[in-house]
């Protein structure tokens, strides 16, 4: 791996007293003082702050959006070209074999794409990038910002505080907004299940921007303990876990984020790497579902653990891939793959944890309701 | 009171053994949500797994110190697992041994030697 890099926020989190492990070859804050619980527990009653400046911050340019868009429809099967100006999708690269390469946002910000993508996945997303969209549109990854998450209920109260324009966003908006005297990019979303923002800030002014917001009585510093439970909660997918390279969207539960134009029958059909067997999943359906599980008990289910249909006996039916303890919920909540005959809600199936068969609930996700500003 | 390198505390109480995990364990594992206590009548020897407990982070097993039976778990833990980071080295006790040879304890760190071990 070599050396771990830092964010532009590092010092302030050893300041802050947090624990510093290695993610994604960065080193990252695990939990602060409140520790992993109250952390979950602080954002979903106020709001939290996270550093998320691991993740890669990647600007398509071109001759014009059109342009950019519709190279980029090359690679996604999302609706690139429709998306609005000043609005932001989520989306996915496929592969040949219709699997998912990373998952991503990307918001139309007038003249350019500006594209999120994971930390672990980076490299390998704007290797790809670069071969299918250049020579026509340039490829620049943005390493001199940091990009922040505020999150939760009295997200858009403080940061309001910092400008007043942020409370009119809607979810899914983006816009440049200042803030604290920095020239930021703005999203109103973020991957908690609670309304708030995405902040992509100048590296040397991201400290500051994090101590004002920190001030304020609303704001804790949360850690990737907590962002982890709380998307787990929201039903969000990690990738590396949830979804892969052999993890197709349809199995994933992802349909709705490839819009109709995209599909079979529509004008911009299929295109996109992996479109035949995207397709023939939405047409003959799939072999196994992701799924929200409720272990009826008390143990956490974690990732890894094998599901069966049945109390004994039998071969096991599927896997969780992520699974722990919801504060939300206060109980283990998870999720994972079934054979498409145990995924309808309801349905009770077992979790094999230390050699004893659990029961689970199979459930709807989220299994915390979203909290989204419409 | 007497400790072992897997971060439990022993302590003598009416002829019987409690069993605990140190301040250090329930700061390493972080908020615990889940533990699993052994039956009462169970005998059970030395370094045996005999019950297991779950972290935000990850599960532990809690080992056997010592030979003996257990006569005692603490099932308030288990209602509120909480507690084992609230109070770990008093109300939060685990169980209780009848030691079949309590010069085992003899074995331990005592809690100057447990300090020097986890720095």
């Amino acid at each position: 791996m070599g050396e771990l890099k830092r964010t532009p926020l590092y010092d302030l989190h050893v300041e802050l007293g947090a624990k510093m492990v290695p993610f994604a070859g960065y080193e990252m804050p695990v939990q602060y003082g409140l520790g992993v619980m109250k952390e979950h527990l602080h954002t979903r009653a106020a709001a939290g702050l996270f550093d998320v400046s691991h993740m890669g911050q990647v600007i398509l340019g071109g001759a014009s959006y059109e342009a950019i868009a519709g190279a980029f429809e090359r690679m996604v099967p999302m609706d690139v070209l429709g998306l609005g100006e000043g609005r932001q999708r989520y989306g996915l690269f496929t592969n040949g074999a219709g699997g998912i390469e990373d998952d991503l946002m990307f918001a139309n910000r007038g003249d350019h794409l500006f594209v999120v993508v994971n930390a672990a996945c980076k490299e390998g997303d704007i290797a790809r990038m670069r071969s299918v969209l250049e020579p026509g549109v340039t490829v620049t990854e943005i390493t001199d910002r940091a990009l922040i998450a505020l999150q939760g209920p009295a997200a858009e109260t403080a940061l309001a505080r910092l400008n007043a324009d942020v409370a009119g966003m809607s979810f899914m908006d983006v816009a440049t907004v200042a803030l604290n005297g920095a020239e930021c990019w703005v999203s109103r979303s973020g991957y908690t299940g609670e309304d708030g923002y995405e902040i992509s800030v100048p590296a040397a002014e991201a400290e500051a921007l994090s101590r004002a917001l920190l001030a304020m009585d609303e704001v804790e510093a949360i850690g990737l303990g907590a962002r982890d439970s709380l998307r787990l909660e929201a039903g969000l997918c990690l990738y590396g876990n949830d979804i892969d390279a052999g993890t197709s969207p349809i199995e994933a539960g992802l349909t709705w984020a490839i819009q109709k134009v995209r599909r079979a029958g529509g004008d911009r059909a299929g295109g996109f790497p992996g479109a035949s067997r995207l397709f023939g999943d939405l047409a003959e359906g799939v072999a196994r579902k992701r799924v929200g599980l409720a272990p009826q008990g008390r143990a956490p289910m974690r990732a890894g653990t094998q599901l069966f249909a049945e109390a004994e006996g039998g071969d096991a039916i599927g896997e969780v891939t992520s699974g722990g303890f919801g504060p939300t919920l206060n109980g283990p909540v998870a999720m994972g793959y079934v054979g498409s005959a145990q995924a309808a809600a309801g349905t009770e199936i077992f979790g094999e944890v230390r050699g004893k068969r659990m029961p689970v609930t199979v459930a709807k996700m989220p299994l915390v309701p979203a909290n989204f500003k419409r | 009171m007497k400790f072992t390198e897997e971060h439990e505390w022993l302590r003598e109480e009416d002829g019987l053994i409690v069993v605990g995990i140190t301040d250090h364990a329930s700061e390493q594992l972080g908020d615990v949500v889940f533990v699993e206590l052994p039956e009462t009548g169970t005998e059970v020897t030395k370094d045996e797994e005999v019950c297991v407990i779950e972290s935000v982070k990850a599960a532990s097993d809690i080992l056997a110190p010592i030979d003996g039976e257990i006569v005692e778990v603490n099932d308030a833990i288990v209602e509120d697992p909480g507690k084992v980071n609230e109070d770990p080295m008093g109300d939060a006790w685990f169980f209780k041994i009848k030691a079949a040879d309590p010069s085992q304890m003899d074995d331990y760190m005592d809690e100057a030697a447990y300090k020097d071990f986890i720095g």
